[in-house]
Formats: C-alpha cells, structure tokens, sequence
C-alpha cells in the first residue's frame, strides 16, 4: 500500500483560496503561495517543509491546520543531540521491573504458569512509551493528525536520516513488536530557520516554502485578527514601524509575534498613537537584542516614527 | 483530469539544463498539482513549481527566469507540446552587475538554434570571487554568508573519566547504585564511565602587512564569525606587531566589533616580521598555555621582511605545542603560484595543512580542515 493517491478535495477544501478562507477563520492569514503549497501538500499526501526567518509564522502554520481539522497537533521540538528514543519510543523499563516483581508475589515461587507468556507480555504497547512520532504514527483511521517537528535545523544529521525513513514510508519497525504502518498518514510540517541546511535527501520528499515576513497590509489584519483590542491606528502604525525596522539590517529583525506583543502592549497602557518618548519605552518588546537596541537608538527614533505614520496613514 | 506529465518534464529539462537538479518523483508531483490545480492561472502554476521542484532559496532566481521563458513559449501553445527544443544554458558571468533582462527582451534576442544564453551574477558566483576582486557590496553579501559557515571544533579527550550516556566502557559502580536505590536495588540501568571530551582551542593569527590588504577586510570579518560563534577562539593580528583582539570582536555587531579592533590594531598595513610576530605569539601566550593541543591557523600570504631563520625556529617551537598549525594563503589559486616567499618556504616544513583563502568556498574548505 501506497499514499501516492491523488485527492482532489483534500478534507473538503476545493481550492487554494477556500483552504484560505479555512485558515483564517482559525486565525491564521497565509499569503496566495503558502496557502497553495498547504494545499498541495494536503492533496497529494505530502509532507510540508516551512523554511524562513525567526517569528514569521511557521509553527503557527501547523496549529492552525490542527484546530481547523479538530485533531490532535503532535509537536517533535528538535534540538542538538536528539536520538530517535525521545522521538520514537521508549520501553518503560521500571514499569516493567514492577510487572515481574507483581507477577513473582501473585504466582508464588517456582510456579510461573508460563515464562514466554510473561516475556512476551513484557514487550507489549502497555510498556511502550510512545514518542511524538509513534504516536502520530499510531493514531486511530479518521482525520489524520498534525504532526509538527519543529526546528529541524537544530536536530544533527542522523536525525534527519532517521526522519528520512518515517516519511518516505509513513511506518516504522521495533524490533519486540513489527512493523507499525500509519493506518492514515500525519500531516506532516517540518519547519527551519535555516541555520545550516538541511539535507536535500530529505527536502526532496517535501514540499518546500519560504516564508517571508508579510507584507504590511497583511500584518495589519494579523495584528487586528490576533489582538482585536488595538485600535485600527495604532496597528497600522505599528505594523509600519516594524515594518521600517526589518529593512535596518538588524540582527534579529523583529517578527510577526513581536508586532503582536508590541501593540498588544501598548494596548495594555492606553495608547492610541504611536510617539517618540512610547517608542523609546517599549523598545524592548520588539528587539531583544541590546546591539539592536542601541542601533536603533543611535539612528534617530522620531525620523522612524515620523515615516512610520506616515505609511500608516497613506495605507 | 487532465495529465500534464509531458509539459512538467519539458520543464524540468529546462530547469535542469539551468543547473538545478530536479528528481524524477519531484516531476510527478508538479504534474500531479497541475492536474489538481489547472494551468489557466499563471501565477498558479508558478506556485506549482515553486513548491515541487525548488528547494532552496537560491534557485528562486533561476526558477524566475526559466519560468518566465518557458511560460512565454508555451503561451501560443498547447500546453500537451513538449518543450524538448528548448535549452537554457545558464552563462556566469560576473564581471558585468547589468539586472538581469526581463522576459520580453530575452524573447526578442531568442537564438534560432533554440539555444538561450543567460547572464546570471547570483551566490554561486560569489562563492568562488577572489575577496580581492570583490566590490564592497559584494563583501557585504560574503561577509553574511561567512557567518554562517559554522566552525566545528575538533574534540580532544581527556584523561579522567567520566559518567557518559554510551553504553561502552568501564561500568561507573558508583552511579548504577545510586540509581538502583530507587528501584529497590535493582540495577534497571547500567552506567558507564568514558574518557571525556573537551573542544580544543583554535587560535587565528591574521596578517595584516601591506601585501594583505585586499584580503584583510574579509580575513578579519571571518575572525569575527568564529569568535562570536560561542566556540574557544582566540583571534591576533600581526605586522609589525602581535595585537589580540578576540576581546574588541566579540560583539555581536559586526560593524561596531570591526571598528573596536580597528581602533586596538596600531600597524595596518604596515610591514611583516613573520618571525618575530611568532616570537612575541610564543613567548607571551603560546608556549604558556595557549597553543597547547590548540589548532593555530595562520593567514597569511608569507612575505616577510625579517629573518627566515627566526621564523623557521619559531614555527618549529609552535609545531611542538600545537596539534596542528594550518597555513591559510590568500595567493595560493593562484596559478603557477609556487611558495617561494622567503617566509613562506621557511614555514612551510612546521605546516600541516596548507590551503586557500582567497574566496567564500576556500573557507568553507577551511572550516572543513579545522574541523578534521
């Protein structure tokens, strides 16, 4: 059995622009080249590989799948060093300590009813810890669930081999129990920051995007769809200072999660118009980094500012 | 549905006569989403491609190109008409930073031999671009893809054993009791002991003498992508004199650490004294503790004013401490080029690695042979 089949209507969505529509009803607003590369991942049964700067949406790409499906998100956080037993499955060894040592008082000694029942008990799904990736993989027929592994960039090379394995094939095999195949296939979205590349075997299988940051009108409607209490003004004023702020050549250029806190923040103090002194105050909710703060700082603020309402207002 | 196999392999033959490597189940998949999504809306199956058949960043701008052409012959056309004829040779050529022609010239200028010449100035070129060749926009762009060429550091082990995660090696008794304890003394898990592994210390020592100067901008902005990439580096600079500056570079920002070692380095461009530059290097860190078991690499292009014989004896004390000194040389592409600078030919005996320097990908290979 192959997943190569072809599905027009992936979940009951008929195009692009309907899957869209899906997604921004739960809050997540994808530009025309993303939302048809989730599209086609979906209908061809693929996974999706999310490439792009820090804080411009990827992860969130992957929770708003799972709640506009209504099924479970599976998150696999790589990171230096991880080993397929923290991604796959683990055997509960205590728990299965505790099993022999119940089994020797309930039996008395020497009378065991049968010691290859006991063995082969031992090794069943009841002492089996299931890691992100089993899991996904062992989910019940039905919608599929979201499996997100999140920062592959971080994970080192046998990592990906590894992961090579699971997606090409949606099964995997452990020794004491067979092979364990996906009855459907986890919608699968892997995510870098690009801090090294990831391997080309491994991006060959999936469907590739770049994000970039949104342009500004599209930043505007995240900030009023994810943080409806900042005033229309005052979230396009924002959504233009950080705007402004990633053409600077920072370290970190801010992301769409800063643009989110930083209105959300001066929501919270009562701010209707952006000014110099506000900006100079609460600099820090969007660059969190002291070099860019004093770049910033030593480039005139209120010339940004002044630029920044200005866009705002010609839209 | 409709099959549009025959016109997403024409495309893949072009993307593949322009360098891009394209896999044959790629193929079918962008055939597959034409299917899916139709071929009315350029921009459509544009987003087709761009998703199937493209997966770094750097080939966007091929991809353009080629779609673009591709797009525009086939627009009289069938889709069903296999793009077989059509060839695009890509044509580096990055002498000249003309923007690359739109479409609708390159369909004017379209060869009658079905043959496309393309002028394309991208990444790939500047990998291999002498830093001396380079335009100071040119340097911008290598001096960000230099931080990202990650320095791994050679691992050293060290005598004492300790604790480890494998399951090789001496049984560490102490550790296994203490975890049998909690589980009513039955040893669930077996610990191990192993030798530990420190990283070793590389130590940069730049030339900045006048010969230099074309590659000294570049040289130093290496020596800060590896000292601010959170590994044990020390970074010197030398001409006349010896001056450490792994303090002034490390700095996130690469122009306010540049300039504090600007201001901490007193002989720019001033001569070379190879020899005693190592002199000072050894007596005053080096043989004190510093090189130890360190990976020195030396940048520089070997002229020297001074006596050969100082840096012949100088090399070899290093050579004694270090376990590995590797030579960087700016002029070594350089055809023809033969180490016969004096201080070159001196040092070159004490060297166990002596490479390029001169470009972007010589020191990707550098980082390559440090991490040996």
């Amino acid at each position: 059995m192959s997943f190569s089949s072809i599905n027009n209507k992936p979940f009951g969505v008929t195009s692009p622009a309907e899957l869209q529509a899906k997604l921004a009803d739960y809050e997540y607003l994808a530009d025309e080249t993303l939302s048809t590369t989730i599209f086609l991942s979906l209908a061809l049964a693929r996974p999706l590989f999310l490439e792009g700067e820090a804080g411009v949406g990827k992860t969130e790409v992957a929770k708003a799948l799972s709640r506009w499906l209504g099924t479970e998100l599976i998150r696999l956080q790589c990171y230096e060093g991880i080993d397929v037993s923290q991604a796959l499955y683990e055997w509960d060894y205590s728990k299965q300590l505790l099993h022999l040592r119940a089994a020797e008082t309930t039996t008395g000694a020497g009378g065991h009813p049968s010691i290859e029942a006991l063995e082969h008990e031992l090794y069943g799904e009841r002492f089996l810890l299931k890691r992100p990736i089993l899991t996904a993989l062992s989910a019940p027929s039905g919608r599929p669930p979201v499996l997100l592994i999140d920062e592959l960039d971080r994970a080192d090379d046998e990592f990906e081999a590894f992961l090579l394995e699971v997606l090409s094939e949606y099964s995997v095999t452990i020794p004491e129990l067979g092979q364990i195949r996906a009855a459907v296939p986890p919608i699968v979205v892997i995510t870098s920051n690009r801090t090294r590349d990831v391997h080309d075997a491994l991006k060959r299988r999936c469907l590739y995007c770049w994000v970039e940051h949104p342009t500004f009108e599209r930043e505007v409607e995240i900030v009023n769809l994810r943080a409806p209490q900042v005033g229309v003004t005052l979230a396009r004023q924002v959504a233009a200072m950080v705007e402004g702020l990633r053409t600077m050549g920072l370290f970190k250029p801010p992301g769409v999660a800063e643009t989110i806190d930083w209105a959300q923040s001066l929501a919270i103090l009562g701010v209707m118009e952006l000014n110099d002194r506000l900006v100079e105050e609460t600099l820090g909710s969007v660059l969190k980094y002291k070099e860019d703060s004093e770049r910033v700082r030593s480039s005139s603020i209120s010339d940004l500012v002044r630029s920044a309402v200005k866009r705002a207002t010609e839209g | 549905m409709q099959d549009f196999t025959r016109a997403a392999v024409g495309f893949a033959r072009v993307l593949r006569g322009a360098g891009i490597g394209v896999p044959t189940d790629r193929v079918a998949w962008f055939a597959k989403s034409l299917g899916i999504l139709g071929v009315e809306s350029r921009e459509s199956v544009y987003i087709c491609a761009k998703a199937t058949l493209i997966s770094r960043p750097e080939d966007f701008a091929v991809l353009n190109i080629c779609f673009d052409l591709w797009w525009l012959l086939h627009r009289a056309d069938s889709f069903e008409m296999a793009a077989d004829e059509l060839k695009v040779a890509i044509e580096v050529d990055s002498a000249d930073d003309e923007p690359l022609p739109d479409s609708e010239e390159l369909w004017e200028e379209f060869q009658p031999d079905l043959t496309m010449r393309l002028k394309f100035s991208g990444a790939e070129v500047l990998a291999s671009k002498d830093f001396a060749k380079c335009t100071v926009a040119e340097l911008e762009e290598a001096a960000k893809a230099m931080d990202r060429i990650a320095l791994v550091v050679p691992r050293r082990h060290t005598t004492r054993m300790v604790s480890s995660r494998s399951r090789k090696g001496p049984i560490d008794i102490r550790k296994t009791a203490k975890e049998a304890i909690s589980h009513h003394g039955e040893p669930v898990r077996v610990r191990h002991r192993n030798h530990g592994e420190r990283p070793r210390r590389i130590v940069l020592l730049c030339d900045i003498s006048g010969s230099m100067d074309p590659y000294a901008r570049a040289m130093i902005r290496f020596l800060h992508s590896a000292v601010i990439g959170g590994i044990r580096v020390e970074a010197f600079t030398f001409s006349t004199s010896l001056t450490r500056i792994t303090r002034e570079l490390d700095w996130k920002d690469p122009d306010v650490a540049l300039s504090r070692a600007g201001q901490a380095v007193k002989d720019w461009s001033g001569g070379t004294r190879i020899g005693e530059a190592l002199l000072e290097f050894n007596e005053r860190f080096g043989i004190r503790g510093m090189a130890r078991g360190a990976v020195v690499v030396i940048m520089s292009d070997g002229w020297d004013r001074g006596e050969p014989e100082l840096v012949s004896r100088e090399m070899a004390r290093l050579r004694r401490v270090a376990q590995r000194i590797i030579w960087v040389n700016p002029l070594k592409h350089t055809p023809g080029y033969a180490p016969l600078a004096r201080g070159m030919s001196a040092a070159l005996p004490y060297v166990s690695d002596f490479v390029e320097g001169h470009s972007l990908r010589s020191l990707v290979q550098l980082a390559e042979v440090i991490a040996k």
